[in-house]
């Protein structure tokens, strides 16, 4: 029991660098080019962690808080996700609601963050963002309602995360199958807008105004650029690890069977991201609203399906 | 049909709910040659779904023959129709709804939540083929309607009046063990008449005013 | 005991205003014997609720009155005790902070108009949550609402300030109407004015749904729920800043307190109450909020937040109803618990806010969010304050508005249970309704803090701002520090909430009482992983200090751009402008614009103002084509007083009629 729980812990700590790596790895292919190695976010954290800083004088102490509470937030949010179909760390009633406010938080202080910069690209970055991510919370509590019913109201913790992707989730396959696999598309809507992967933010473009979350960083350099760089990270292995329980949820007995498929789904997601990032273009911005939007409506949908 | 009750089943229920998401996708679609594709593969669908539908006790013929002509019209020949409109209105057209695209999605959702509410009330003639035939029939055919009204261009206007026609048509699945030949054949009939006519319209509003815009239309006023 | 405590406070602080008033002469000492008087009576009142808290049977007091029907009935049942938690405790603090904002030595005989009225509407609002009696209950609300009108125009010689003030007042006694109607109706059917007596009445009876409605009318009015709210944005920015707070932080409870109460009376409420409550408060939070976000005055910004807020309470009730209705236990106990936590809180955190644009007002003369900026550096401990509060009514753990945001979620949560085909599923929509809910909040408050006290200063006049007196900011620090002891510790308040929750449902409280049950269980959690959460900073920050090289200083890099000026900014309005136009349906934003012209462009303007839709674009209108027809047909008699006396006497004998007919 311990050991899985570390376990979980472990990869949760270690292989979100990994994603970004295979992520830019599809691209790569996509492109025609040999691109980066699958492990260059791990020595880009390294080399990161031993520069120094620069510190706009326009800046105050939220600054240099930004990056620190979005990773702790991040950080503590792991805590609540159960990976894998185990039990999470810290389970309660109704936990996916910290689990969601837990990255709210993050996100306000990255946001306050770049404003205290001073600078009108960032605070573009800021407004996007906290406009982004107000309509991405409603589709995400939708999804996750939706879940709740099918398969969340038993176990030792009815309702929580835990209970929600543990060992009910493939029973309620066979019952709302079809409210799922909307709830699984909805999601992956949801989780390319959080993460800021095309089509909402593309990471890559080097224009500014077209930036929602590169552009909030711009400033930061050193250990902080760092938390930053990982907490995006963790938060890409957060959802890809809701996503992929949620889309392989077989009752395998052995624990390491689960573990494994487990993994298999998360680079699936990597995998699938990369895909949408090398096949399509970046929305319009008046466009990512009614993307979002139309999250929400799919997974009201599976409600009304489920309901029925 | 060989299949067993519970595949068919399942098998309907998962082209039921590809038919709603196709309704949501041109609501929130701004491209009209990606919408005309989406109500092709909508009309391919339900022909898919009259077959699956089928009274074990009709001739093969009658079973395979008006999905198989359904299928052609509207999964071919109208769409080949609008794509040679669209080429003649000219570059690529974009259309908007008039109250927006969120108010447009939220009450096609609405429609929807209502329709699969309140359809296990409406007195029927005949025993439910399938629990979510009628909610799907009623939410397409609100989505279609909302088309309608809610659009500028032609075009968008006719594929809206396209899905009203493909919940119509699902409502007429129900009814088809009763008056197979006759309900389809004049859906058909109907389908048929209203493209053609609404195709020279078209053609009659781009000629004059070089665009397909319908709101255009108030110029002719006095 | 308790409630010779309870009346020993109400009139020490009724009083306070008096002990400025003598000492005119001595305007220092006069202001701070008051504010001491004040707080001592707080303190006693405080005490007297804790204490009926605690108490197995709810204190209580009757004393006779001449008043026909009327009876000085007290009672201090568990619900009443919980709601008097910030009816004393913000006044006291805003009595404090008033020693350094509205000072008796520089403002003369305003401050002393101020105090005494700040300690009439406290003590009158201590009066209306533990009276037992309809007219009791009825004089205290009105002594509180006239009160309230005073405070409000303090500075009356604007005349905006006169405008809102009367619209208030417009509001408050239309309200007023609507409850003596309330209680009339209930009276009659109970067969007496004492709330004792009104227990147990039937809610399927026909006049029940009449007094459902006059009840929501007459309490919303109070509260601000939507459509109701229109005197509110006015209201709250018009008056000093303490004032406002005490205002949006206790007074518009009192409207929350009064449908609490009155809903008590009914036996089993019908579930349709419950909906339509549940939908109202949707409908004022997410306006609300929506308009919050269109403000460019700080204090109208907040004032808006409280609707959301007052949206999000109403959102618990309306869950608390569906819970009686059906007989759930755990969801009306849940909801109810939620919603009175976030009276609570939202009194605490609200007051907060308000006396940080206070603060904001006092060191540079405006409350123009697109003016301010940088503050923060010269005025660190308010910044810092003033973040706790954004953080706490955004709903962001660690602080007490998730505490109360995730118990309503919860709530709502439980109707997941109920078999397929039942419309109370539909009250699960409530939770992403708080998530929607509190995006939105958050983003309002990233603006408002970022654009005041972050960045770059944008006007000339903020560029000299200077920190608050003490006197300002203990009171700020205090209620900071009880945002963060709730949010941490609401495993601790839990039994209290049970209690308030078991006196207004009459279910049994066990989920939320018991000390191994399932509130208690995941509340303790929720501490834990907050507590971690602070931890987590800690280590991250003592980690990059040790580890890590000394930071250089520098301009602002954003790419390579040389020269940022200070206009160069995101403004209040930028960054809530995509939000706004989503709910371009109600926030109708109107644009002034002066063009940029020419090669190089000297001048150019853009403005944008949100009129409050029900006040200004239903209401005002209407009020002016029914005044301008009634003046139209007072032209035609106004002169002739042959026909104005045949017009009262056609009025008299038609009434005479209509008795005879009728009777």
């Amino acid at each position: 029991m311990i050991l899985r729980t570390s376990l979980q812990l472990a990869i949760f700590l270690l292989l979100p660098p990994l994603l970004l790596g295979v992520i830019n790895r599809v691209k790569a292919i996509f492109a025609g080019r040999r691109g980066l190695p699958l492990l260059q976010l791990y020595f880009d954290l390294w080399k990161l962690l031993r520069k120094g800083t620069v510190i706009s004088r326009t800046t105050s102490w939220v600054f240099r808080a930004g990056p620190v509470v979005g990773l702790a937030a991040v950080l503590c949010a792991g805590l609540l996700l159960s990976t894998a179909g185990q039990p999470a760390v810290v389970a309660f009633q109704g936990d996916f609601v910290l689990f969601a406010g837990l990255l709210a938080l993050g996100r306000f202080f990255t946001a306050l963050a770049a404003l205290d910069t001073g600078s009108a690209f960032e605070g573009m970055g800021a407004a996007r963002e906290v406009t982004f991510a107000s309509l991405a919370e409603p589709a995400l509590f939708v999804c996750l309602v939706v879940i709740a019913r099918a398969g969340g109201g038993g176990g030792l913790d009815p309702f929580s995360l835990s209970s929600m992707l543990g060992p009910a989730l493939p029973g309620a396959w066979d019952q709302a199958g079809s409210a799922i696999v909307l709830v699984v598309i909805a999601l992956f809507g949801v989780a390319l807008a959080e993460n800021a992967r095309i089509p909402v933010d593309d990471p890559n473009t080097h224009l500014e105004l077209t930036m929602i979350h590169e552009v909030m960083v711009l400033d930061h350099s050193g250990p902080d650029l760092a938390f930053i760089e990982y907490g995006a990270a963790l938060k890409l292995f957060l959802f890809g690890a809701l996503l992929s329980r949620l889309a392989f949820a077989f009752a395998v007995p052995s624990f390491l069977a689960q573990e494994t498929i487990f993994l298999g789904g998360v680079l699936l997601f990597a995998v699938l991201v990369g895909l949408v990032e090398s096949l399509m273009a970046r929305l319009r911005m008046h466009r990512v609203p009614q993307l979002l939007v139309g999250a929400s409506v799919l997974s009201l949908f599976a409600l009304v399906l489920e309901l029925r | 049909m060989h299949l067993t009750p519970t595949t068919a089943s399942r098998w309907a229920d998962l082209a039921f709910i590809l038919v709603v998401v196709i309704d949501f996708y041109c609501l929130g679609s701004a491209r009209l040659n990606a919408a005309i594709r989406a109500v092709a593969a909508q009309g391919v669908l339900l022909s898919g779904l009259a077959i699956l539908f089928a009274e074990p006790d009709q001739p093969i013929g009658h079973v395979i023959a008006l999905p198989l002509i359904a299928l052609l019209v509207k999964g071919v020949a109208i769409p080949r129709l609008l794509f040679r409109a669209m080429r003649e209105a000219g570059p690529r057209q974009e259309d908007r709804p008039v109250v927006g695209f969120v108010p447009s999605l939220l009450l096609g959702a609405i429609g929807v939540a209502l329709a699969f509410a309140f359809a296990r009330s409406l007195p029927l003639p005949s025993p439910e083929r399938h629990g979510s035939l009628v909610p799907t029939a009623l939410a397409t055919a609100w989505t279609g309607l909302l088309l309608v009204i809610s659009r500028t261009k032609a075009s968008t206007q006719v594929l809206g009046f396209l899905v009203f026609e493909n919940g119509v048509f699902l409502i007429g699945l129900l009814l088809s063990g009763v008056m197979p030949l006759m309900v389809e054949a004049g859906l058909l009939l109907d389908l048929v008449a209203a493209v053609f006519v609404m195709g020279i319209v078209m053609f009659h509003i781009n000629r004059e005013f070089s665009s397909i815009d319908t709101e255009k239309l108030t110029a002719l006023k006095d | 005991m308790t409630i010779q405590l309870l009346l020993v406070a109400v009139a020490a602080i009724a009083a306070s205003g008096l002990a400025a008033l003598a000492f005119t002469q001595r305007p220092r000492l006069g202001q701070r014997l008051a504010t001491t008087l004040f707080c001592a009576g707080a303190v006693a009142g405080l005490a007297a609720a804790v204490l009926a808290l605690a108490a197995p049977e709810p204190p209580a007091l009757a004393l006779p009155w001449q008043v026909p029907g009327g009876a000085f009935t007290l009672r201090l049942d568990p619900l009443s005790a919980f709601f008097l938690l910030p009816v004393f405790l913000v006044p006291a603090l805003g009595s404090i902070y008033g020693l350094g904002y509205y000072p008796q030595d520089a403002l003369g005989a305003r401050s002393v108009r101020l105090q005494l009225f700040y300690g009439l509407v406290t003590g009158a609002m201590a009066l209306v949550v533990t009276a037992a009696n309809a007219v009791l209950f009825l004089v205290a609300w009105e002594v509180m609402a006239l009160a309230g009108f005073f405070l409000i125009q303090t500075d009356h010689e604007k005349r905006e300030v006169r405008a809102a003030a009367f619209v208030y007042l417009a509001a408050t006694h239309l309200g007023t109407l609507a409850l003596i109607a309330l209680f009339s109706i209930l009276g009659s059917a109970a067969g007496s004015l004492e709330f004792a007596r009104m227990q147990g009445l039937p809610a399927t009876a026909p006049w029940a749904g009449w007094a459902f409605a006059l009840l929501l009318l007459g309490f919303g009015l109070k509260a601000g729920i939507m459509p109701l709210h229109f005197w509110l944005p006015g209201a709250h920015a018009s008056g000093p800043s303490h004032v406002s707070a005490l205002m949006s932080g206790v007074l518009i409870k009192m409207g929350v307190y009064g449908i609490l109460r009155a809903s008590s009376f009914f036996d089993a409420p019908p579930a349709s109450w419950g909906f339509v409550v549940l939908a109202l408060g949707a409908v004022s939070g997410a306006l609300g909020v929506a308009f919050a976000l269109a403000q460019h005055d700080l204090k109208r910004l907040l004032a808006y937040c409280s609707v959301e807020n007052v949206g999000i309470i109403t959102m618990g009730v309306g869950l608390a109803l569906l819970g009686r209705a059906r007989g759930e236990p755990v969801l009306a106990a849940l909801g109810l618990a939620g919603a009175l936590l976030h009276v609570l809180n939202h009194a605490v955190f609200k007051s907060l806010l308000f006396f940080g644009a206070g603060s904001i007002q006092h060191a540079t003369g405006t409350r123009a969010l697109d003016q301010l900026g940088g503050l923060g550096k010269a005025m660190r401990a308010t910044s810092l304050l003033f973040l706790v509060g954004a953080v706490a009514i955004s709903g962001l753990p660690p602080l007490n508005g998730f505490a109360s945001e995730w118990m309503i979620s919860l709530a709502s949560l439980q109707v997941l249970r109920m078999p397929a085909g039942d419309p109370m599923i539909l009250a699960v929509l409530t939770a992403p309704a708080l998530g929607l809910l509190g995006g939105l909040a958050a983003a309002c408050f990233v603006k408002v803090h970022g654009i005041a006290f972050l960045g770059s200063p944008r006007s000339e006049r903020v560029s000299h701002a200077h920190e608050s007196p003490r006197t300002m900011l203990v009171p700020m620090a205090a209620l900071a520090a009880i945002c963060g002891a709730v949010g941490l510790g609401s495993p601790l308040l839990l039994p209290t909430l049970a209690r308030a929750a078991q006196s207004w449902t009459h279910l049994p409280v066990d989920a939320l009482a018991a000390p191994d049950g399932m509130a208690a269980h995941s509340t303790l959690r929720i501490s834990l992983v907050a507590a971690g959460l602070l931890v987590l900073v800690a280590l991250l920050v003592l980690w990059r200090r040790w580890a890590g090289k000394p930071a250089r200083r520098s301009e602002t890099w954003s790419c390579g751009y040389s020269a940022p000026t200070a206009r160069m900014q995101y403004t209040g309005s930028s960054l809530s402008t995509s939000l706004v136009e989503l709910f371009s349906f109600a926030v109708f934003s109107r644009l002034e614009r002066l063009r940029p012209r020419g090669p190089f462009p000297r001048r150019a303007v853009l403005r944008t103002t949100v009129p409050e839709t029900v006040l200004d674009l239903i209401i005002l209108p209407a009020v002016n084509r029914c005044t301008g027809v009634a003046a139209r047909l007072r032209a035609l008699y106004r002169g002739y007083v042959r026909v104005q006396v045949l017009l009262v006497l056609a009025t008299l004998v038609v009434l005479l009629a209509l008795r005879f007919l009728i009777g």
